[in-house]
């Protein structure tokens, strides 16, 4: 079927199966291959991006269900090359170690903040309840949320 | 994991959505929000043929005051429901409990119409609105009809709904003087964790998740409570009447010490609220 | 000032945070352009025969290119299975009777075990198509647990006629407990646990005129080539690994497995370049899992608190084929006696197949073992006496004049301030104003009870004590380039090797470019396991950097007509001059231009002698909720010394994992299998990895105890955390709920498990009542 996605500010139609995955769309269609799949259950938000400005799970969203809509995937994050507060956080923080949940954690904290520009670190933890990542003991995670959030105050 | 092949179909209104599913009649399933259909079609859980996706039917999606009713469109999202000023006022428990579905990343797309069509009894939302008596309104091709939320599970993901009806709204009478007091105490492991036990109360009425096939209320509670039961007496018979299943998180005997421990908690917390 | 010890922030995130790491899937290099993906058919069933394998339907599924079973590995030698020899303590794999085939032969011991792979056109073809592949499964008892594998009722590998397959006895003398006033006796369990890192396993293959190219999520590419030349013979000059960004470790991706091999083996097989990259689903059936030991311990002493013997006994479950088998328990016996000077220490084990998922390495392989094993010991003595925990612990530590201390076990301490690193966190935590909180809600009788536990310990690192290799060259850009042995995959190594290079050298660490992974470009090395890597692999930069600069020196002096010994360089700078003459200075660029070939050139190898030692100690603070058995931790607070630290950010990261991976076996996290070996935590959302809201804030004490093995005076970091923390939760948790008459939880704690732990003391107490 055809699909006409708005990602990172770009219009994409591409003729895909309906069963395709917004994470496959992003990685094999748009060749965006920042976001990451860590599993098959909703579970760990790696592939987390946003959806009309929003979180999401790319791997539960159908690119079809997409189609018309906007999607923002963290190599759309930084804007005439200077990184996000968030991406600037991260990095300052040591909020990364692998980077593989990176890209996830990021949107997650992304969608976190514009609903909650000033959270406390139990409401940044309970944020990121639906983001795993087994590097950082998400200690510098939530430094680096608070941190953006600081920032951006 | 992917899902098996489908045909994938977008609504544009209710009418359409409901001819589709006459049209394809038991090879077809909705799709709301998708969280909780997706993952079972990528375990192969389930194998739709066609998917008729309600995303874009934004009618549906609306949380109106009725006067002594409240109305929640079947689309409107957890996170609607949660950050709804007119349900936080009038049905604190319901948005409280909205807010405490999945993650956030669930909640922007879940929907509350999903989650009761679905019929998971470790879900939340369909244990509020039984403590809350909603009523649940399916339209077919024949016209609407409202169904008593304690009528409409009929067991594990097994609903009264016909395979030609749509589930469009939930209405939710406003707790009356006397009834405000609520409470909802979620127990997991993790906070992503579906509840291995929990419990919805407002006023006198006490539901219980993950406890039975379906969600139930803890009738054998409720009328110690009326006969004047204080909370830790009436808890004592919360898991009276329950048919809890044991699995890897809990077995069927710790499920019901939680159950008397959770709806003890929460009818002190509701008393504390009215 | 030099930049060693300072807070640096990472080179390697920009490009993780804006364009995200370039991981085996994420390849688009050319090569694998067309490549094909590759598909495992797994067994389901923990124990079978295979009867026949019928891939008829399959072959005529849309996309499929081929299918392929054990019968297709004709152009294979009979297995010399995945691993190396290992060393006589430690033998592994075991081989013969025990080997492991690639695909299976005519036997499955697993879920989860490969017995055919799909290879099809589209990513999208490869499930459907792996499902129409008919198995024909004759179904075998399951040996499930170890008290079943015990049994040898059911035999995983008949001509070895027993599921033991290594035995270490355990010494049964026991004299020197005969002496005590007092010993506790009981079996710990030491949970299999899941390494789950975010990104599974994945590789991609390709053979072309005679050239295999793998490229593989690992630790090691260098082993991994040689493994694979071994599997599929051939040369070890003919194979290339490349190892990208890779998605965490944790011991897991040591080398390449029998999944890996078998893509690299297809991929020459069909010609075709392959890809496979694992769901999570089959990653929580396929790789390795950790820990899995059941103990027997037996500590005595005296009412006066010192532990006079320690025994140790561990069966070790291995899984369904003994990979690494007497490796981890032979770490567990070699750091059996912890901290302790105890004048009696006994320890042995056994390793036991069972029809699992095969053990290996997990973020401490076989030293968490051990520290959990003797941290509940003292616990229990100090219960059993009536004494403070940490006061037991003080009464028995290896005193700081005893080093370097041989061990019991046979272990050579380097250094230590054992008690000085308790007393630091315990100060740290507030420990005295904690227990007096404690007796405070213990009077209150309220529901909420505060439990505070405490654990030190020593581990070894650079266990094989073994080499790195580095290879430094200065261009006459005056850029630098270090090749490195060392196989990052999170910690941050090009940050690291970069301030060796500024430290040494002067060369910003902007000039500095790291390179790693690609045997092509480093064909001899080891690679990353065993906190080796900062003490090996960046000595062998330091080694290199000085090398360099005694060549620079050299060809300085030669341009400056100087003599060597007045040569000098300015690292703060990277100026070389004649001393005391600004006149003369020469750029790096302009030195290493003047080398023969232009650039200057340090290829070495650096050998540590013997393994280091770190130490610490950690304070957990947890609160229990008695009625329902949720534990909630409130504060961890930890020491960790890893001797002198490079960069304390990278530092704090590794201990903030660590302390992580430790809480998650402490209280959540465990592998389940049913009765019939069938898994019961497959995806993540049954297996319960620890997130965010299950975390306090850590609270890291700083300590630094160089070592004098290595001229960095460092020692491993990476799994010291992990180390530390558990045994440390588990000891609040239980001590949260000891005035109940509790002496023991196995781990996890979940609230389940501490529930009943609660009742049943409950009930005891109630019918001791009754009784009077």
């Amino acid at each position: 079927m055809k699909v006409d996605l708005t990602v990172n500010g770009k219009e994409i139609t591409a003729d895909v199966e309906d069963r395709m995955l917004l994470v496959h769309f992003l990685r094999d269609v748009a060749d965006l291959t920042a976001t990451n799949i860590g599993c098959d259950t909703t579970s760990c938000g790696a592939c987390t991006v946003l959806f009309d400005g929003e979180s999401v799970k790319s791997c539960t969203v159908l690119a079809a269900q997409a189609s018309g809509h906007e999607i923002t995937t963290v190599e759309g994050l930084a804007s005439n090359g200077v990184m996000h507060p968030v991406q600037r956080a991260f990095h300052e923080q040591h909020g990364l170690q692998c980077g593989f949940c990176t890209p996830g954690m990021v949107m997650a904290i992304v969608s976190l903040l514009r609903e909650n520009p000033h959270p406390t670190e139990e409401q940044v933890r309970a944020g990121l309840e639906g983001n795993l990542c087994r590097c950082t003991g998400y200690h510098n995670i939530v430094r680096a949320a608070l941190a953006a959030a600081e920032v951006s105050s | 994991m992917i899902p098996a092949s489908f045909t994938y179909k977008r609504a544009a209104s209710v009418d359409e959505a409901l001819d589709l599913a006459a049209e394809y009649g038991e090879d077809a399933k909705y799709l709301a929000g998708g969280h909780s259909l997706l993952p079972l079609m990528k375990l192969r859980l389930a194998a739709p043929e066609v998917i008729i996706d309600l995303g874009e039917l934004h009618d549906l999606s609306f949380v109106a005051d009725l006067g002594s009713r409240l109305a929640i469109g079947a689309l409107t999202r957890h996170h609607d429901v949660e950050h709804s000023e007119l349900l936080t006022r009038e049905l604190p428990l319901l948005a409280h409990a909205a807010g405490q579905v999945g993650d956030p990343q669930v909640r922007h797309r879940g929907t509350i119409g999903g989650s009761v069509a679905h019929a998971d009894p470790a879900s939340d939302l369909p244990a509020v609105l039984l403590a809350l008596d909603a009523t649940v309104v399916a339209r077919g091709t024949d016209g609407s009809r409202e169904i008593p939320i304690g009528e409409f599970f009929q067991g594990l993901f097994e609903t009264v709904l016909e395979p030609d009806e749509l589930l469009t709204e939930i209405r939710v009478p406003k707790p009356a003087a006397g009834s405000r007091g609520w409470s909802f105490q979620k127990f997991t492991q993790r906070a992503i964790d579906w509840a291995i036990v929990g419990v919805a109360v407002q006023g006198g009425a006490v539901a219980l998740i993950n406890m039975a096939g379906t969600p139930l209320r803890a009738a054998a509670a409720e009328a110690a409570l009326a006969g004047g039961a204080p909370p830790d007496g009436a808890a004592a018979h919360a898991a009276e009447g329950t048919s809890a299943a044991s699995d890897i998180r809990a077995s069927r005997e710790y499920r019901e010490h939680l159950a008397r421990v959770l709806v003890s908690r929460a009818l002190t917390e509701a008393a504390s609220r009215t | 000032m030099s930049i060693m010890g300072t807070r640096v922030i990472r080179t390697e995130d920009p490009r993780l945070l804006t364009k995200g790491g370039v991981y085996v899937d994420d390849l688009r290099t050319p090569e694998l352009d067309q490549a094909a993906r590759l598909t495992f058919v797994r067994s389901p069933f923990a124990h079978a025969r295979i009867k026949g394998i019928d891939a008829s339907e399959a072959l005529s599924a849309p996309g499929v290119v081929a299918v392929l079973t054990v019968r297709d590995m004709d152009d294979l030698g009979p297995p010399p299975p995945p691993g190396d020899e290992g060393s006589e303590a430690a033998p592994m794999p075991l081989g013969g009777a025990w080997a492991e085939p690639l695909l299976a032969v005519d036997t499955v011991r697993f879920v989860g075990e490969p017995v055919a792979v799909v290879i099809t056109d589209g990513h999208y073809q490869g499930e459907e198509a792996a499902d129409l592949v008919n198995v024909d499964y004759d179904p075998l008892p399951a040996v499930v647990g170890l008290g079943s594998a015990l049994t040898d009722e059911t035999l995983l590998f008949p001509d070895a006629a027993t599921n033991v397959a290594l035995t270490n006895p355990v010494p049964t003398d026991d004299t020197a407990f005969d002496a005590c006033e007092v010993i506790v006796e009981r079996d710990i369990v030491n949970q299999r646990v899941a390494c789950v890192p975010m990104e599974g396993r994945a590789t991609a293959a390709v053979y072309s005129d005679g050239k295999l190219t793998v490229w593989l999520s690992s630790q090691n590419a260098q082993i991994s080539r040689f493994i694979l030349a071994g599997a599929l013979g051939m040369p070890p000059d003919q194979i290339r690994v490349i190892v990208p960004d890779v998605g965490g470790g944790f011991g897991a991706k040591v080398g390449i497995d029998r999944d890996g091999l078998i893509v690299a083996w297809a991929a020459r097989k069909t010609g075709r370049a392959l890809r496979w990259t694992e769901t999570r689903s089959e990653n929580l059936v396929g790789m390795t899992q950790g820990r899995a030991q059941l103990q027997h311990i037996k500590i005595g002493g005296n009412r006066d608190g010192r532990i006079l013997a320690y025994r140790l006994e561990a069966i070790q479950d291995t899984g369904a084929y003994p990979r690494m088998s007497g490796f981890l328990p032979f770490m567990t016996f070699l750091m059996a006696p912890g901290v302790y000077d105890i004048p009696e220490v006994q320890a042995g084990y056994r390793v036991v197949v069972t029809n699992a998922t095969p053990i290996s390495a997990y973020r401490g392989a076989g030293r968490p073992e051990a520290t959990a094993a003797i941290e509940r010991a003292v616990d229990l003595f100090a219960a059993e006496i009536g004494m403070d925990p940490a006061e037991v612990r003080r009464r028995n530590f290896v005193a700081p004049d005893r080093f370097p201390f041989q061990t019991k076990t046979g272990a050579m301490y380097d250094t230590g301030r054992y008690e000085e690193a308790l007393d630091k966190a315990l100060a740290a935590a507030g420990y005295d104003e904690l227990r007096q909180e404690q007796e405070r809600r213990r009077a209150a009788g309220g529901v909420t009870q505060l439990g505070i536990g405490v654990s030190a310990y020593v581990e070894i690192t650079a266990g094989d004590g073994g080499d790195e290799t580095a290879k430094l060259i200065v261009n006459d850009d005056g850029s630098a380039t270090v090749y490195t042995g060392s196989s990052p995959h999170g910690q941050g190594h090009a940050t690291a090797w970069a301030m060796l290079v500024q430290d040494e050298l002067g060369i910003p660490m902007d000039q500095v470019t790291v390179l790693h992974g690609d045997t092509d470009l480093i064909p001899i090395a080891v690679g990353t396991f065993a906190s080796r890597s900062l003490q090996l692999g960046g000595s062998a930069v330091h080694k290199a950097a000085i090398e360099v600069k005694d060549e620079a020196r050299h060809g300085a002096a030669e341009m400056l007509e100087a003599a060597e010994a007045d040569v000098v360089l300015d690292t703060s700078t990277g100026v070389w001059q004649v001393r005391g003459d600004p006149d003369t200075a020469l750029s790096w660029g302009q030195v290493a231009g003047h080398a023969s070939g232009g650039s200057l050139v340090a290829d070495v190898s650096f050998r540590q002698d013997r393994p280091t030692f770190p130490f610490g100690a950690h304070v957990s603070v947890v609160e229990v909720d008695t009625e329902t058995g949720q534990v909630r931790m409130l504060r961890h607070v930890t020491v960790d010394d890893a001797g002198r630290v490079l960069n304390p950010v990278l530092t704090e990261g590794q201990r903030h994992g660590g302390i992580a991976q430790g809480a998650a076996q402490a209280l959540l996290e465990e592998v389940l299998y049913d009765v019939d070996g069938n898994p019961q935590t497959s995806t993540l959302a049954d297996y319960a990895a620890i997130s965010a809201p299950d975390l306090p804030s850590f609270e890291l004490v700083d300590s630094q105890t160089p070592t004098t093995l290595n001229p960095l005076g460092a020692k491993g970091i990476g799994e010291a955390g992990t180390i530390g923390s558990t045994p440390a939760i588990q000891n609040a948790v239980i001590d949260a709920v000891s005035h109940l008459g509790i002496r023991h939880i196995d781990m996890p704690a979940t609230p389940q498990r501490v529930w009943m732990a609660i009742n049943a003391a409950q009930k005891a107490r109630a019918e001791k009542g009754s009784d009077q």
